[in-house]
């Protein structure tokens, strides 16, 4: 009998001879050999491969996007202190990790599409390039270029322990050698939430009596912003989206050169506080404009 | 093309199927050009890139494809073949290819559809072709079995599928109930003699799915 007893009460006994489990059968003897149940096969195995691929990629995604978090919390802990070189070289060493790991990714992508897998590493490749890109800015105080992330994320099998068994068609064009491409709007978001970061370092800066970087801060993340505005809407959403943020976080920053300015500070650096001043008024203007 | 083909529903449309599928498949020509240039509109290795921008129109002509396959033969359009019908590839390799999850969910729109077929054509007193529609569906439901789906909307489609199949199998069973199909276990899979005892006892009324 089948399983479905007991809803019918005392009369299903009536009615044993009912062959209940006949439609049963009747629905599993699918003849297994069909070529439709062959072809069905092989789908299941592709779809399998694709997905068992993509999950090996969102975890992969997970630990960069772990690895660049921690980056960047070790370099807010640079505050021009006489540790500061060492907090550059650790961060180094901890983006040249994560930089393993996105080759892992480069290996996993070749011979695919990348725009197939995108979804998966790109919250992952985002919070790398926020990570570069605030490295980039300490060391440099300007802001990082695709062209720069893209240099660095070019793999070759230097270290030969791991051999690589994969044979695609495309490695044997260029023997060794992957690299994963920023997409523009990767590189825009990653850019857009170094922002946030720049925001935070500002702050700490101020309560570390540094009264150089908060100016500094606010005339490149104007810079920034006037770019985002360029592009405003005929960008992504998601662009659109970080622009409110973005807005945000320049308010704050031009709020605390303005209170640094207003109560004036030991050393007199007005020379650059009047430069600024006079900027943050026209803004203001254009804003009331808009 | 699909207007074309909903002329099958209308109570007269059987006579001619083989007409209004060589009418469909002289439409799909036209696609064929205009994938043709569809395909010169980006590069060949960003095809995911721009996935989103045609996968519904995609997954609705395989759809109509798989269709007029169907109706000429009562068998699946494999992926190839819908491919070629199209004028696209079938795997990546080659170009612009037709995806293997639109390739699923244009199927699973011919399951719908076919559930309506059944309906019409009983409509129009032809009792056979729910039978055939009905083990081909099965088969189908089965197939689909196979593979482990992930949480998205080709699931969500798949889950569409039972109501499919009961649709079905209530037709197949008010036509056994009334002794209209000549093949007395063709489908249905229980013998009539048994059936109107439902009738007296509607306390009993069958689990039509099959499964719990």
């Amino acid at each position: 009998m089948s399983g479905k007893e007991g809803s019918g009460g005392f009369r299903k006994r009536k009615h044993d001879n009912f062959p209940h489990g006949q439609r049963r059968e009747e629905k599993e003897n699918v003849n297994p050999s069909s070529p439709l149940m062959t072809s069905f096969k092989s789908f299941q195995l592709e779809l399998d491969t694709r997905h068992d691929k993509y999950e090996r990629l969102v975890k992969l995604s997970r630990d960069i996007t772990i690895e660049s978090k921690r980056t960047i919390f070790l370099l807010h802990r640079y505050i021009s202190a006489p540790n500061g070189e060492e907090v550059l070289n650790e961060s180094e060493i901890k983006l040249d990790a994560v930089r393993r790991k996105i080759k892992q990714v480069a290996q996993e992508l070749i011979g695919e599409d990348m725009y197939q897998f995108h979804r998966a590493i790109s919250p992952g490749l985002q919070e790398y390039i926020e990570a570069v890109s605030f490295q980039y800015f300490i060391k440099t105080r300007s802001l990082i270029s695709v062209e720069e992330i893209n240099k660095q994320l070019i793999f070759t099998a230097e270290d030969r322990e791991e051999t690589t068994n994969v044979t695609s068609s495309s490695q044997d064009k260029q023997p060794h050698t992957w690299s994963l491409k920023v997409t523009p709007v990767d590189y825009l978001l990653g850019v857009a939430d170094l922002t946030g970061e720049l925001m935070r370092l500002c702050i700490s800066s101020v309560g570390n009596g540094d009264i150089d970087t908060p100016f500094e801060l606010s005339q490149f993340l104007r810079q920034i912003y006037d770019g985002f505005t360029f592009i405003g809407n005929t960008g992504p959403y998601e662009v659109s989206k970080k622009l409110y943020t973005l807005k945000q976080s320049l308010a704050k920053v031009e709020n605390a050169c303005y209170t640094l300015k207003v109560r004036g500070s030991e050393i007199p650096k007005h020379m650059l506080a009047d430069v600024f001043s006079t900027k943050t008024e026209l803004i203001d203007q254009e804003e009331g404009l808009s | 093309m699909l207007t074309l083909l909903q002329g099958v529903h209308q109570g007269n449309g059987f006579q001619d199927i083989p007409k209004k599928c060589q009418k469909a498949r002289e439409h799909f020509g036209t696609v064929r050009t205009q994938m043709e240039s569809l395909k010169t509109k980006f590069p060949a290795d960003q095809y995911y890139r721009f996935h989103e921008h045609w996968r519904f129109v995609l997954q609705r002509l395989v759809f109509l494809a798989a269709f007029v396959v169907y109706l000429e033969t009562e068998t699946l359009v494999t992926r190839e073949a819908a491919a070629e019908i199209l004028g696209i590839e079938a795997d990546r390799e080659r170009g612009f290819h037709l995806d293997i999850e639109d390739y699923l969910s244009g199927v699973l729109t011919l399951a719908s559809e076919l559930a309506r077929l059944a309906v019409n054509s009983v409509t129009a007193g032809d009792y056979s072709r729910p039978l055939r529609i009905s083990t081909f569906i099965n088969e189908l439901d089965s197939g689909f079995r196979l593979l482990n789906l992930k949480n998205d909307s080709l699931r969500k489609r798949y889950d569409g599928l039972k109501y499919d199949v009961k649709k079905i199998e209530e037709v197949v069973y008010d036509l056994s109930i009334r002794g209209l199909n000549k093949e007395a276990t063709g489908g249905a899979g229980f013998p009539t003699q048994h059936a109107y005892s439902w009738i007296f006892f509607p306390s009993l009324s069958p689990d039509l799915t099959g499964k719990s």
